[in-house]
């Protein structure tokens, strides 16, 4: 058993879903940004998304862009996110890191090396965004000798042919992005969400979370109350973006306050039973 | 996989790799578009209509075949081996992106594709792209870097005209790398009636090969011209690179021609010795950006740098994945010129031909003028004039301290 698959074990067992905060590394600085991840599972959250900041996110929306340029502009590397994640890992041994970005940073570091020493820092699984399951196997098949899971996405323009061919490869988790375009820009759409979940479910035992569009308590109760997992993550670098001017101090908490608030609400909706 | 194939001219493979280079990082979300262009390309490619339907454009519209012009002031001058200039000036929009945006919008027609998005540099794609979703009533929206329109005003004014809407881009170093982020944000947003046009030989599979196979008939028409002149093929084929398709385009009818030497004039900027250059292939490491595998100007933390050239279709941190390949296996030879020698070349080929060449292909102008005269007058150089200059006068002003 892995980090990830045994917390989804007991999510499941609970009857919940788990709620998945993203944020980026060293947003707005390394020191604030270890504060808020070091205290991000007392405030709920069950899996955490690290961003590594690259500097042409194709993926992301202004709120992410935004994320990366602070943290890029502070000074933030690879291997200082590396020794964030080791950090943290000394004080919480059961709550899983996983590290999302883009492939030029991997690549830039060596797939070999990066796969070791993400493994050895204690990251339980990567997301990596322009990487298809067509381009995937260099680092998937390496990772997974290390233990690391490759999350794979499923998205609106996934066919259920091409959905058979990613689930089959996939570990860990799927990420379903409810809607077409980049983060932080349109709303999630439940009722697609729901077809689409019940699509995935048939296809695989494999937890899906779903995250891009989710930004209110309200939009998270309803998704935690379809899905396996809620991801947030535009609304909550924008909390980041909002309280800089107000010091460091402000922007954990007011980070934290946020990321209990949805947390409240993805855990206290019911876990709806979709049919297989 | 790294295996050099029989001919040169058979790549990508069918994953769309060019040896080690190209592929298709995208996002899952574009994953499906990108393989259902490939099929429509592919049957497009065995279509006859669609083929004729495309030369007859080109023939009528664009006014191919375009000249392959001895340039007799500027061989004399020179003092060396033969030049000839392929006149993609005089293609209608003044350069050879037009090729490519005629083959791209008849796909995103077959496609059932409503609305045409691209990314421009220095205006002249986006000024093509334009033009053909107007002949064809498709609405137009091209994302340029607020540098770029700033330093390119009059290519800007020439996109509204023709009824696209310009969107700035005001993110990263406000460029071509900026525009093509916010082109592919725009796709992935609008996947279900959005084609985008990509203007060079980079991106995913099966852009740089449909690209390069649209910019082909630049150099089948020159080698045939050629040998119809000069009853042989050149001794030197030379095409300025920023992304790399007036060169792909040249370079492709070549490749398999042993007794032909290529090379590629990249953007040098300040020179390829100081931090402000656009010299990818000369000064860059193998990466991954805009969807291929290919060399970059980058860190060693893997992000991009930005790029510096006078030029604003040069000013770019990555390369066609096609050229990468062609670099590592040696057939193409990549060069660069600074800005002071492309403005200096921009001079010498209007005063000597009267042909103001944009400021891209003064580049591969400048870079030819350093070894003609080391060759012997029996050779022949064939230059790709990529574009004409009109759209450059305000930024070589600006460099020459006059105030238009
Ligand atoms: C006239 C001209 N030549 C060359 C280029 C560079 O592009 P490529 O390397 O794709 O030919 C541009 C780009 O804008 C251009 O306008």
């Amino acid at each position: 058993m892995t980090r990830l698959s045994n917390t989804f074990a007991r999510l499941k067992k609970e009857g919940r879903a788990a709620f998945v905060p993203f944020i980026t590394a060293g947003d707005p600085d390394m020191d604030t940004s270890f504060a808020i991840l070091e205290k991000l599972p007392a405030a709920g959250a069950d899996v955490i998304e690290l961003g590594l900041p690259f500097t042409d996110p194709m993926a992301d929306g202004p709120a992410v862009q935004a994320a990366s340029v602070r943290a890029l502009a502070a000074g933030c590397t690879t291997a200082k996110v590396l020794k964030l994640i080791e950090k943290f890992r000394k004080a919480d041994k059961t709550t899983p890191i996983v590290l999302m970005g883009y492939y030029n940073n991997v690549h830039a570091y060596g797939t070999a090396r990066f796969v070791k020493d993400v493994a050895h820092s204690g990251v339980d699984g990567l997301i990596i965004v322009d990487l298809p399951m067509e381009e995937d196997e260099v680092l998937r098949v390496p990772a997974k000798a290390q233990g690391v899971d490759l999350i794979r996405f499923v998205t609106p323009t996934t066919d259920d042919a091409r959905l058979k061919r990613i689930v089959a490869d996939a570990s860990g988790y799927l990420y379903y992005v409810s809607v077409a375009g980049v983060t932080g820009t349109k709303s999630v759409p439940e009722e697609e969400v729901r077809a689409a979940i019940t699509r995935i479910r048939a296809a695989t035992d494999l937890p899906c979370t779903v995250g891009f569009g989710i930004r209110t308590p309200e939009q998270a109760a309803a998704i935690a109350s379809i899905a396996d997992g809620v991801v947030v993550g535009s609304a909550i670098v924008s909390r980041v973006a909002d309280n800089i001017a107000h010091g460091k101090e402000r922007v954990v908490a007011e980070v934290l306050e946020l990321s209990r608030s949805l947390a409240g609400s993805t855990h206290a909706a019911r876990h709806g039973k979709v049919p297989a | 996989m790294n295996q050099i194939p029989n001919s040169l001219r058979s790549s990508p493979d069918a994953s769309g790799h060019f040896g080690a280079y190209g592929g298709r990082f995208v996002a899952e979300t574009l994953m499906p578009l990108v393989l259902s262009l490939e099929t429509a390309y592919e049957a497009a490619k065995k279509d006859p209509s669609f083929q004729a339907e495309l030369s007859g454009l080109l023939k009528h519209y664009v006014g191919r075949e375009s000249p392959l012009y001895f340039a007799e002031r500027l061989t004399e001058h020179l003092g060396g081996a033969k030049i000839y200039l392929k006149r993609e000036d005089l293609n209608h929009t003044g350069a050879h992106k037009i090729n490519n945006c005629l083959g791209q919008i008849l796909l995103a027609r077959r496609m059932g594709k409503t609305r045409i998005i691209a990314e421009t540099g220095a205006g002249q794609h986006g000024v093509a792209t334009a033009t053909v979703a107007a002949r064809f009533g498709l609405p137009c929206t091209v994302y340029m870097g607020e540098v770029d329109m700033e330093r390119q005003k009059p290519n800007v004014f020439r996109m509204r005209l023709l009824g696209a809407e310009v969107k700035g881009v005001s993110s990263g170093s406000r460029t071509l790398k900026d525009a093509t982020n916010e082109a592919l944000r725009d796709w992935v947003a609008n996947v279900h009636d959005t084609f985008y046009i990509i203007g060079s030989v980079v991106g995913p599979h099966p852009y740089p090969a449909l690209v390069r196979d649209f910019q082909a008939v630049i150099g089948a028409e020159t080698r045939a011209q050629m040998l119809d002149r000069e009853k042989r093929l050149p001794d030197l084929v030379v095409a300025c690179v920023g992304g790399g398709s007036n060169a792909a385009g040249m370079f492709h009818a070549f490749l398999d021609d042993s007794g032909v030497e290529i090379h590629g004039v990249e953007a040098a900027g300040d020179g390829v010795n100081t931090p402000r250059h656009a010299a990818t292939i000369s000064k860059g490491t193998p990466g991954v950006l805009h969807g291929a595998r290919s060399y970059l100007l980058q860190d060693a933390d893997g992000q991009i740098l930005e790029a510096h050239s006078i030029s604003a279709g040069l000013d770019y941190p990555g390369i066609g994945p096609e050229h990468s390949w062609l670099k590592d296996i040696g057939r193409v030879k990549y060069h660069s010129v600074t800005d002071q020698e492309s403005l200096d070349a921009f001079m010498m080929l209007s005063k000597l031909e009267g042909i103001i060449p944009a400021l891209e292909p003064a580049h591969a102008i400048a870079h030819v003028s350093k070894i003609a005269g080391q060759m012997k007058k029996d050779q022949v150089i064939v230059v790709c004039l990529s574009g004409r200059g009109d759209k450059d006068i305000f930024s070589v002003a600006e460099k020459l301290g006059e105030k238009l």
